[in-house]
């Protein structure tokens, strides 16, 4: 090069915007807990489910392996489930709000979030999906424990095997569906949902936008709207 | 009838029909119990084990010949003792040689998960190869008459494997050698089908047995192991032998509609959720990081 190009350009000042604590340590930990223990109940579990999934067993060290764990993990994930019930329960009651916003959520799916009446700390679907998973774990373990003990099912009660095998199904099938929205909302379409459940934070606008009770409450000390 | 593939088909520069060709008049292996003179000597008990190198397992007493209660990842053959009461009140000992039934369509077969781990050999064989089997024990839900059972060890499945070992050096499977009465049979399907339904014509015509029969369950295809009864309407009596053993509807949807209806609405998940994000895109509310063209 015989000439040197030199760029100049004002650097745009930022102005820091004040954070507001959303997930303590304790949520984030369990959160992560339930996610790692989840999607690998998810990738093992899948394996099992169609053999053109099976290659996923490799992933995690074979069939027999991913067998192995596959139990011990959804029973972590069942305790993280728990955990997560202890902290959040109250939480993730259905408010009036809830109720008003659910009426509206064609506008959330469309972003107008504008449009939205406000909502608490969680929003209806937040909820629904947490109720998702909290009932789906609650079966996932009752019929995982039929599938892992299928010899001591005695043959008389041999309709039992066969509950255990489609109450997994389906109840893996229905967290599937929350996890795929539930994923997508918290990464992709949420801007600003991921960073909250790994650092803690969100912004304070972030704050008024979507969660405006949960806001005020916090900022104003006005208590919840039941 | 396991050099079948080598069965001469025809042959060059030969006068007239090629020796040999066409006379195999089947492939399928099957192996003939006949209950009614099955004296429970729990011979092919012990030859199993021999063969398949086992040891016998603590005995139980419960006042009955049935010393053994079940059968086991380590023991696949047990006769099943039966005090039957006769509907004239007199008592009868039913027994019958319970094992795997190698099902022409085999249940543990649909629902296993495990590439590999359950094979159905051109001769009917139904065997399961340890060393594909993940030990998840979907087979034993499958498995209409309650066979596969898990090492927990080796958290592997085991079950009777026909000998297949044996029968593929054409020998005949351990049990059946070990028979003293002859009640044991091991041939092609088609020849034990006849011996049997010859059998059952016997009992019928010289024994008074009026409801003597062949138990070859249509519900699974047949089996390659098949049953000379002395009465084949109540098959239930004979150490609870299913009446009609059929793969389990809830196995059939399982691994049938429910794999479509489950992927397709998995994918419908990932297409949704992706569409949603191309046609609506992202809530960005942090005007600051809108700005800046950063992403959070």
């Amino acid at each position: 090069m015989s000439t040197t190009q030199v760029v100049t350009s004002r650097p745009t000042v930022i102005e820091p915007e004040r954070t507001i604590r959303r997930y303590t340590l304790s949520e984030r930990i369990h959160h992560w807990l339930g996610a790692f223990t989840y999607i690998y109940c998810l990738i093992t579990g899948l394996a099992f489910w169609s053999p053109y999934m099976y290659w996923l067993a490799t992933l995690v060290g074979g069939g027999p392996t991913a067998r192995f764990w596959h139990p011990w993990l959804g029973l972590g994930f069942a305790l993280s489930m728990i955990w997560m019930y202890k902290m959040w329960r109250g939480d993730m009651a259905t408010t009036e709000a809830d109720r008003r916003w659910s009426k509206a959520m064609k506008h959330y799916v469309e972003n107008e979030d504008e449009k939205l009446p406000p909502v608490g700390r969680f929003n209806y679907g937040q909820k629904l999906f947490f109720w998702l998973m909290f009932y789906g774990v609650i079966l996932l373990l009752i019929s995982g424990l039929g599938l892992w003990f299928v010899e001591s099912i005695p043959w008389s009660l041999r309709w039992l095997r066969y509950l255990a095998v489609t109450v997994h199904v389906a109840a893996a099938l229905a967290t599937i569906g929350g996890f795929i929205i539930h994923v997508y909302m918290g990464t992709a379409m949420v801007r600003g949902g991921f960073t909250s459940i790994i650092r803690g934070d969100v912004t304070a606008t972030w704050a008024r936008t979507h969660h405006r009770l949960w806001y005020e409450q916090i900022t104003k000390g006005i208590p919840p709207q039941k | 009838m396991s050099q079948a593939t080598l069965a001469i088909h025809r042959i060059s520069g030969h006068a007239g029909p090629a020796p040999g060709e066409d006379v195999e008049r089947g492939t399928q292996v099957c192996k003939l119990v006949d209950t009614t003179t099955c004296i429970g000597c729990k011979a092919c008990e012990v030859a199993c084990l021999e063969w398949n190198g086992y040891t016998f397992t603590d005995t139980v007493f419960d006042n009955s010949y049935q010393t053994m209660p079940e059968t086991a990842w380590n023991f696949w053959n047990l006769i099943k003792f039966n005090e039957h009461e006769r509907e004239d009140g007199s008592i009868t000992l039913l027994m019958r040689k319970d094992q795997c039934m190698h099902c022409a369509d085999p249940g543990c077969l649909a629902a296993c998960p495990a590439d590999g781990a359950i094979v159905q050999y051109a001769n009917g064989i139904v065997d399961f190869q340890q060393a594909n089997c993940i030990g998840c024990g979907y087979c034993v839900s499958g498995c209409p008459f309650d066979i596969p059972k898990f090492n927990p060890a080796t958290k592997k499945m085991f079950k009777c494997t026909l000998c297949s070992d044996r029968v593929s050096e054409g020998l005949e499977p351990a049990c059946i050698k070990s028979c003293p009465t002859g009640c044991l049979h091991f041939g092609t399907k088609e020849d034990m089908k006849d011996l049997a339904e010859t059998r059952a014509t016997q009992l019928h015509e010289n024994f008074g047995f009026e409801k003597a029969g062949v138990y070859d369950p249509a519900g699974v295809g047949g089996t390659g192991v098949i049953y000379v009864l002395h009465d084949a309407t109540d098959p239930e009596s004979y150490g609870g032998l299913p009446k009609d053993p059929r793969v389990p509807w809830v196995v059939r949807f399982w691994k049938g509609p429910a794999k479509w209806i489950g992927n397709l609405a998995m994918l419908g998940g990932i297409v949704g959720v992706t569409l949603h994000y191309l046609r609506f895109g992202p809530k960005e509310v942090d005007a600051t990081r809108r700005e800046n063209g950063r992403q959070p």
